[in-house]
């Protein structure tokens, strides 16, 4: 079945099976592998990415769902060399021990700041329940967000 | 973990998704927000051979004031539940409760309608439409037709929903003036509950909706009726787990369930004030 995207900017039509999960489409035929695959259950998170601009499990959404919609992943987040507001902010809080987390820790973040601009850090940690960090790096994590909402204040 | 292989059908209207589900029967899934089934499928526990997606009918995705209940169509998002200053107002305990529906991605994709249509007893919301008294309507064949939820939870993952038969709407009685409280027991963040309680008081009638304490989401019936008749909470509570049967699994045995529903309940009955 066709689909047809735009991610961080660029359209991208494809020949797709139905059962195509989203975080397939984006990282083994459109090549952006920013976006990883964790636990493949919508536990964990590492395939969060943004769809129409929220927070979204690539692992439990179809390509096919995503035909017509407007994708952000972590590719996308930089104004070319320079990095968002919240990964200069993960680079300066040191919030990546493995970084494998990191993208959809990110996005999840940006997601969470544009509903919530001034959160406090419980609302933070409960805002980012949805991604789990193995190096249980969350302390700097939930820094680096606090310090991204106060620096875009 | 890839799906086992399907037919996909996107329905533009509730009449195309009807009539994909009149010529493929049982064989036919409805597909929302998919955060319910995409999950069973990628396990291969669910292997429909025709996947109709509902996700785009917009007209579905509504909170009206109907007087004297709210309307919400089955295809509104938890997070738009969860931020609805009409829900908020006149049936916090709905708002309160999706707000802890998985995580923000979850409720940015999942539906209230493909929540209570997957069944589930371990599910937040089926509690507390049990709690406020909702009525579900769905569409069919035949038309349109109302179901009390206590006749729409039949079995595992089973509801009276025919294979031919579409849920459009959730209508729950505006109570402002309820107190309520949500209690959602679990080990880890968005977990699923190990047992959950909705419990929700006004005007000397009670609704307690308990989770993951049967095959079913079910009533705590003998909660209602001590609390109808002046029981104090911590009395009421006791008769939580009543003609309930809890299941068993790596999280918890059915007498530590039982144990769970009446703390959980005394404590959403003291939150409501009782």
């Amino acid at each position: 079945m066709e689909v047809s995207v735009t991610i961080n900017g660029d359209s991208h039509t494809h020949d797709v099976e139905p059962r195509t999960l989203l975080v397939h489409y984006i990282r083994d035929v459109v090549g952006l592998t920013g976006t990883n695959i964790g636990c493949d259950t919508s536990s964990c998170g590492a395939c969060t990415i943004h769809v129409n601009g929220e927070s979204v499990k690539s692992c439990t959404m179809l390509a096919v769902q995503a035909d017509g919609q407007d994708l952000l992943t972590i590719e996308g987040l930089a104004d070319g060399d320079v990095l968002h507001p919240m990964q200069e902010s993960f680079r300066q809080c040191h919030a990546l021990q493995c970084g494998y987390c990191t993208p959809g820790m990110v996005m999840a973040a940006v997601s969470l700041l544009d509903e919530n601009p001034d959160p406090s850090e419980r609302e933070v940690r409960i805002g980012l329940e949805g991604n789990l960090c193995r190096c249980t790096g969350y302390h700097n994590i939930v820094k680096a967000v606090l310090h991204c909402a106060e620096a875009s204040s | 973990m890839i799906p086992a292989a399907f037919d996909y059908i996107r329905a533009g209207s509730a009449e195309e998704a009807l009539a994909a589900l009149a010529e493929h029967g049982d064989e036919a899934k409805l597909l929302a927000g998919g955060h319910s089934l995409l999950p069973l499928m990628k396990l291969r526990l669910s292997t429909p051979a025709v996947l109709v997606d509902i996700g785009r009918l917009d007209d579905l995705s509504y909170i009206n004031d109907a007087g004297d209940h709210l309307a919400i169509g089955a295809l509104t998002r938890h997070r738009d539940v969860e931020t609805s200053e009409l829900v908020q107002s006149q049936a916090g305990l709905l708002a309160e409760a999706t707000s802890h529906v998985g995580d923000p991605q979850v409720r940015h994709r999942g539906t209230i309608g493909g929540s209570i249509a997957h069944g589930d007893p371990a599910s937040d919301l089926p509690s507390v439409m049990l709690a406020m008294r909702a009525t579900l309507v769905a569409r069919g064949p035949g038309g349109e037709r109302q179901i009390s939820v206590d006749d729409f939870f039949t079995g595992f993952l089973e509801t009276s929903l025919g294979d031919d038969e579409l849920l459009t709407e959730i209508r729950v009685p505006k109570m402002p003036d309820a107190t309520w409280g949500f209690q959602k027991f679990n080990r880890r963040a968005q977990d699923w509950a190990i047992v959950g309680v909705s419990a929700i008081v006004a005007n000397g009638n009670a609704g307690v909706g308990l989770v993951n304490m049967d095959s079913t989401p079910v009533r705590a019936a003998g909660v209602e009726a001590a609390l109808v008749g002046g029981a104090p909470a911590a009395d009421a509570a006791e008769a939580a787990a009543e003609g309930t049967n809890p299941p068993s699994d790596l999280n918890a045995g059915p007498e530590y369930r039982e144990h769970l529903a009446r703390v959980l309940t005394r404590r959403a009955l003291e939150a409501a004030g009782r």
